[in-house]
C-alpha cells in the first residue's frame, strides 16, 4: 500500500506503524468520564467493512500522525491528513 | 452410512458405487429451537456437540457460503495446547483431549497426527520463559519438554544454529501437539451434525436480527426469516460484521493473516516448528509442501488477500532459520480475516439480549479451539452456563480488568 504523506508524498506503508480507528484520537476526559466510557473508548470498536478512518505513525520518516482514510475490502486509500489537523477540526487544543 | 476399513474394502469390490453425499442439502424450516450462524468449524462444532453431548433438537447451521470455506479452511492445521495463563491453559488442554479422540468420535478420519511441536529458544531469559510456561502446562495435565540444544540438534541438525542474531540454545516441546487435516475437520462435524439430524443451510447470508423487548425472535437472511428460540454467533472474522446486527459493537478488530505452502519437497521437519524471535513457524504437509507463516499485516481488513511486505518478512525469517529452503520455490499464499481481540484471547458468552450468544474473537488461534470451543459453545446454548474451561472468557472481562493477555500487549489487538 502506497500512503500519499500530506507533506513527503507517496511513502509505502511499510514504513509506517498502525495504531487502529482514528476513534482514539476522542479520549474522553480521565478524571470526569466514567469507567464505563473509558471502557469503550479503549475496548470496544466499530470495525467496519469498507471505509475506516485509522492512525497511521510515520516511524521511518517524519514521525507525523496521520489520519487515513482507507477502505478495509479493498485496501484503497481515499484521502490522508495529518492528525493534527484532524483533532483541531474536532476541537483537542494539542 | 458408518465408515471403515470393512466399508472400504466392500465399496472396492463393487465397484465404490455405493458412496452417499455425506450430508443433505435442506432448505430452512420456519423455525428451530436453536440457530448456529457460521458454518465453519466452530459453527458445526458447536452444532455437533449440540446434538449429540447435550441431547438437543432441531438445529440449523447457516453458512453465507459453503461450508468450511472460512478460516476452518485457510489456517496451518495447528493443535497444541501450550499456554500460560489459567483462563487459557485448561481450555486448550480439553480441547487437545477432544482431539485425541475426535475421528473414533465423529467416525471420520481427520489426519489428526501428533507430531510434536517445538517453541525455539535463543537466550536464557526464553528459557526461564519456557520453562515456566512448560511446568504450568504440566500442573494443567498437559505434557512439557525442555530441549537442549543438542536434542534440537538431533532433530533438525540442519536448522542454523549459530545464527549472530538468534542463535538457537534449546526449546519447549509438546510432543502431543500437532496437525490435523483441517478440512476434514469441517467435513466430519458437518457429518456428524448432519446425521443428528441438524439442517445445514447454505448460501444463507444473516442480513439482520429480529430482537423484541430484549429478546432475538429470529434472523433475516438471504432466504428469508427464520425464527429461533437461542441463536449462537460463531463467524471468527466477521463477528462485529454480523454482532452489528444486533447493534453491539465488539472489543474486536478484523485482521488479515496471510500462510504459505512451498513446492512438495521430501521429508525435511516431521513435526511443528515456531522460530518466535523470527516471527515465522513451519510445518511438513504429508504431501510435502511446507506450511507456514508468521505475523499478521498488522491493519484492519476484510479483505482476505494481504500484501507483499508481510510475505517478505515471513520469507527472511524462514531463512535466518533454514538458510537450505533458499531455493525452494513458494507454490501458494493467501489470506484468512481474524477476529483480534483486546487481549489476545477469545469471547464465549451470552450477550445482553437474551436468547443470543456469541463465540469469537479466536485472533490466530481458532483451528486448534475448534473442538473445545463447539464443546464450549454448545454448553453454554443449552445450559445458559458456562462450561468450567471457559469461564473466563467473558466480554466484561476488560471492564472488570480480568483480561487473560498471554503475551502481555495490553489493547493493541495488531500486536497480540
Amino acid at each position: 500500500m502506497i500512503i500519499h504523506h500530506p507533506i513527503l508524498g507517496p511513502r509505502d506503508a511499510q514504513e509506517f506503524v498502525y495504531l487502529g480507528d482514528a476513534s482514539l484520537i476522542d479520549r474522553p476526559d480521565g478524571m470526569t468520564a466514567g469507567v464505563e466510557a473509558f471502557h469503550d473508548y479503549l475496548y470496544q470498536r466499530t470495525n467496519p467493512a469498507g471505509e475506516h478512518q485509522e492512525l497511521w505513525y510515520h516511524e521511518q520518516g517524519d514521525r507525523s500522525w496521520l489520519v487515513v482514510t482507507r477502505n478495509t475490502v479493498t485496501h484503497e486509500i481515499t484521502k490522508v491528513e495529518l492528525a493534527r489537523d484532524v483533532a483541531r477540526a474536532r476541537g483537542r487544543t494539542k | 452410512m458408518r465408515y471403515s476399513g470393512f466399508r472400504v474394502i466392500a465399496e472396492a469390490l463393487t465397484g465404490h458405487k455405493g458412496w452417499k453425499p455425506v450430508w443433505r442439502d435442506p432448505d430452512p424450516k420456519p423455525d428451530y429451537d436453536y440457530i448456529i450462524i457460521g458454518g465453519g468449524g466452530h459453527g458445526l462444532a458447536t452444532a455437533y456437540y449440540l446434538a449429540k453431548e447435550f441431547g438437543q433438537a432441531r438445529i440449523a447451521v447457516l453458512e453465507k457460503g459453503y461450508l468450511g470455506g472460512g478460516n476452518v479452511g485457510r489456517n496451518t492445521t495447528i493443535i497444541r495446547s501450550n499456554y500460560l495463563l489459567d483462563g487459557n491453559e485448561p481450555f486448550y488442554e480439553f480441547s487437545l483431549k477432544l482431539w485425541e479422540g475426535l475421528e473414533q468420535d465423529f467416525n471420520y478420519n481427520a489426519m489428526v497426527s501428533q507430531r510434536g511441536i517445538i517453541n525455539l529458544i535463543h537466550t536464557d531469559a526464553q528459557r526461564d520463559a519456557a520453562t515456566r510456561r512448560g511446568n504450568a502446562m504440566i500442573l494443567h495435565g498437559a505434557d512439557a519438554r525442555l530441549l537442549s540444544r543438542d536434542e534440537v540438534r538431533q532433530m533438525y541438525p540442519w536448522l542454523n544454529f549459530d545464527n549472530a542474531r538468534f542463535p538457537i540454545k534449546g526449546a519447549l516441546m509438546q510432543p502431543r501437539g500437532g496437525t490435523v487435516r483441517h478440512d476434514a475437520v469441517a467435513w466430519g462435524y458437518a457429518r456428524g451434525a448432519d446425521q443428528r439430524g441438524v439442517d445445514l443451510i447454505q448460501n444463507c447470508e444473516v442480513t439482520g436480527m429480529r430482537i423484541e423487548n430484549g429478546r432475538i425472535k429470529g434472523v433475516e437472511t438471504t432466504r428469508g426469516y427464520i425464527g429461533a428460540k437461542k441463536v449462537g454467533v460463531a463467524v471468527a472474522g466477521s463477528s462485529s460484521k454480523v454482532m452489528a446486527h444486533a447493534g453491539m459493537r465488539l472489543p474486536i478488530e478484523s485482521h488479515v493473516l496471510q500462510a504459505f505452502v512451498s513446492e512438495g519437497l521430501k521429508p525435511l521437519i516431521d513435526g511443528v516448528m515456531t522460530f518466535g524471535a523470527g516471527h515465522f513457524y513451519v510445518s511438513q504437509s504429508d504431501k510435502g509442501g511446507l506450511v507456514f507463516g508468521g505475523d499478521i499485516d498488522g491493519y484492519n481488513s476484510y479483505a482476505q488477500r494481504g500484501n507483499l511486505p508481510v510475505i517478505e518478512d515471513v520469507a527472511e525469517g524462514g531463512m535466518a532459520l533454514m538458510p537450505a529452503i533458499g531455493r525452494v520455490r513458494l507454490l501458494r499464499t493467501w489470506g484468512g480475516i481474524m477476529d483480534m481481540s483486546m487481549d489476545g484471547s477469545p469471547i464465549i458468552d451470552k450477550t445482553h439480549i437474551e436468547g443470543l450468544y456469541f463465540n469469537g474473537g479466536w485472533c490466530y488461534g481458532g483451528f486448534k479451539a475448534t473442538p473445545a470451543s463447539g464443546w464450549c459453545f454448545a454448553h453454554l446454548l443449552a445450559k445458559d452456563e458456562s462450561h468450567i474451561t471457559a469461564r473466563a472468557y467473558r466480554f466484561d472481562r476488560f471492564l472488570k480488568g480480568l483480561m487473560i493477555d498471554e503475551k502481555g500487549q495490553g489493547a493493541t489487538p495488531n500486536l497480540h
